[in-house]
């Protein structure tokens, strides 16, 4: 398959590298080396047995030089790059070059952007709890009513002159009183605003911290797969996790694992493979197999690492808000990790057509567009009581497809990440825009 | 002829204040600290003016101004409010509801006189 892009830059680079001369790589795989000259510079196109021959030649996997310096590397560049305010002197352009040539400068550049990103949702964060937090503004009331019961009671007591005896008593007992009672609430807030101040250096989100630790995992337990798996096995798990660095965190990893155990009780790996099988990879076969829900079936085949020669797939559990409460990542479908996620996913299609699998092959954008195919599903929770609200659940699966069929719905990660200007579905503007 | 206020409020000690500052002003004072039954305590007692705490048990002083701008009785009533929350949006929030002065807490004495004074038309 011939690949256009910058396939020959990285050629280049790796060549120049080595200290190979061009001549010499190019006599080397029989071709003139005015040609190679041309693939070099992005000039002809190359792939098939000749990339083949130049990576052997040049120790490296041909992937490595048709697909370049980790996609996700380039994709991160780029965001990082949309998201400063001075677009206009960064190379954009050459990104591909910048991380192939200085894959640790990158790194670093990506490390900082997420770094930038956590510590703006940390002010967001803080900004709402000022505003919402429902401790902090009972506290403050208290401290402003007692401040207010003392100073009108204090001003009585040092402007009227003929006060009765008993009057004077009394509103001395009182000052007493709001005065104890302001020094106790100004305590607690000390206290509470100190304690706030720990957590806030701690972690940006729960769910954040579950993300890191289903990526960790890869959102694969070989601990869980055990037949005999149960409490002691996720007591280990959780112990030894060090993402999660809250109780909140914790709960949430907890109830994942739970459901990660009872998922893989009633599909056991070797039996589940074999029913993907033999149904030929259709998961409502598989689940009307075991007699559980499709969703279990989503979950299990993204919890399997790939098999010999497959492709890992994704994982995305949205609540009814359309909040992601889970990500699995899976490379070339990035998925965002603060804010909204791109309507057009068929996890949101889900989510409007509750109980009704939706299906779908999408593409991301990117120099290298990748597709995937999409099954999703959105299922009620079981309710805590019979007249309660039903809490919707959507999950999709996601699985890299390298030739489509069918129709190809163009989505995103996120808006604000989306160069697809004219998308109906658009909320609000693409911080990349100003790019092209 | 002696003017009549109704304090509504839930602190104990800012009650005991206020209504002892508003006797001693000239004031009959009538004081009532429980938001869900403020309506029944003002269609009865018919106060010439209300003294209204924002936070209230069981119904904010917001709800109680709206009701009582609908209310043709009630709809001059003059009515000075107090909160501990004095942002403008708070500010803005009873202007809307149609409030005749509005003080944010903590407040001095002479303030809270004054003010109800010329809200209520008393020389």
């Amino acid at each position: 398959m011939p690949h256009t892009g910058l396939t020959g830059s990285r050629i280049r680079e790796r060549r120049l590298g080595l200290r190979v001369r061009q001549a010499d790589l190019a006599r080397d795989v029989g071709i003139s080396p005015a040609y190679l000259n041309l693939i070099e510079h992005n000039r002809r196109r190359i792939g098939g047995k000749l990339l083949m021959d130049i990576a052997r030649l040049l120790q490296v996997e041909p992937a490595q030089l048709s697909e370049g310096a980790g996609q996700a590397l380039v994709a991160g560049l780029g965001a990082a790059a949309a998201r400063t305010e001075t677009t206009s002197s960064v190379e954009s352009d050459r990104v591909e070059d910048f991380a192939g040539r200085f894959p640790g400068w990158a790194a670093l550049i990506l490390a900082q952007a997420q770094r930038i990103e956590e510590m703006e949702t940390v002010v967001e964060t803080l900004s709402d709890r000022l505003t919402h937090d429902p401790h902090l503004a009972a506290s403050l009331h208290e401290v402003i009513s007692t401040v207010t019961a003392i100073r009108s009671t204090s001003a009585i007591l040092a402007e009227t002159q003929d006060i009765d005896p008993d009057w004077q008593a009394r509103f001395l007992r009182n000052i007493r009183e709001e005065a104890q009672r302001l020094s106790s609430s100004a305590e607690g807030l000390v206290t509470y605003l100190d304690a706030g101040a720990e957590a806030r250096e701690m972690q940006v989100s729960a769910a954040d911290d579950l993300a890191a630790f289903v990526e960790a995992s890869r959102y694969h337990f070989p601990l869980l797969e055990r037949p005999a798996a149960g409490e002691g096995e996720l007591a280990i798990l959780l112990d030894g996790a060090e993402e999660l660095r809250d109780r909140g965190a914790h709960d949430l990893a907890r109830r994942m694992l739970v459901r990660y155990l009872s998922d893989a009780r009633a599909m056991p790996e070797t039996a589940f493979r074999a029913s993907l099988t033999s149904t030929g990879g259709d998961p409502a076969r598989v689940a009307d197999g075991f007699g559980v829900g499709l969703d279990a079936v989503l979950r299990r085949i993204a919890s399997l690492p790939p098999e010999e020669g497959g492709q890992e797939s994704g994982l995305v559990i949205c609540d009814g808000s359309g909040t992601v409460t889970f990500r699995k990542g899976v490379e070339g479908f990035p998925l965002p990790r603060f804010g909204a996620a791109c309507p057009l996913w068929p996890l949101y299609q889900a989510l409007a057509r509750p109980a009704q699998p939706v299906e779908g092959i999408v593409e991301m954008p990117g120099q290298e567009a990748k597709t995937f195919r999409c099954r999703a599903l959105s299922l009620p929770r079981p309710s805590s009581s019979f007249d309660a609200p039903p809490i919707h659940e959507a999950t999709m699966l996601i699985e890299p497809v390298s030739e489509p069929v069918g129709n190809v719905l163009p989505v995103g990660a996120s808006c604000r990440i989306c160069p697809r200007e004219t998308c109906a579905a658009r909320r609000e503007p693409s911080i990349l825009g100003m790019r092209s | 002829m002696v003017k009549q206020v109704l304090l509504i409020e839930d602190e104990p000690n800012i009650i005991e204040a206020v209504s002892f500052i508003l006797s001693r002003d000239g004031w009959k004072v009538a004081t009532h600290s429980n938001g869900e039954t403020a309506m029944a305590a003002i269609r009865s007692q018919k106060p010439d003016a209300l003294v209204l705490d924002v936070m209230l048990p069981g119904r904010s002083g917001y709800e109680i101004l709206q009701d009582l701008r609908s209310d043709d009785v009630f709809s001059d009533l003059p009515v000075l409010m107090l909160t501990a929350r004095g942002q403008k949006k708070d500010r803005d929030a009873a202007d809307r509801l149609g409030v005749t002065r509005f003080m944010s807490k903590p407040f001095s004495n002479a303030e809270v006189l004054a003010a109800l004074r010329e809200i209520a038309g008393v020389d």
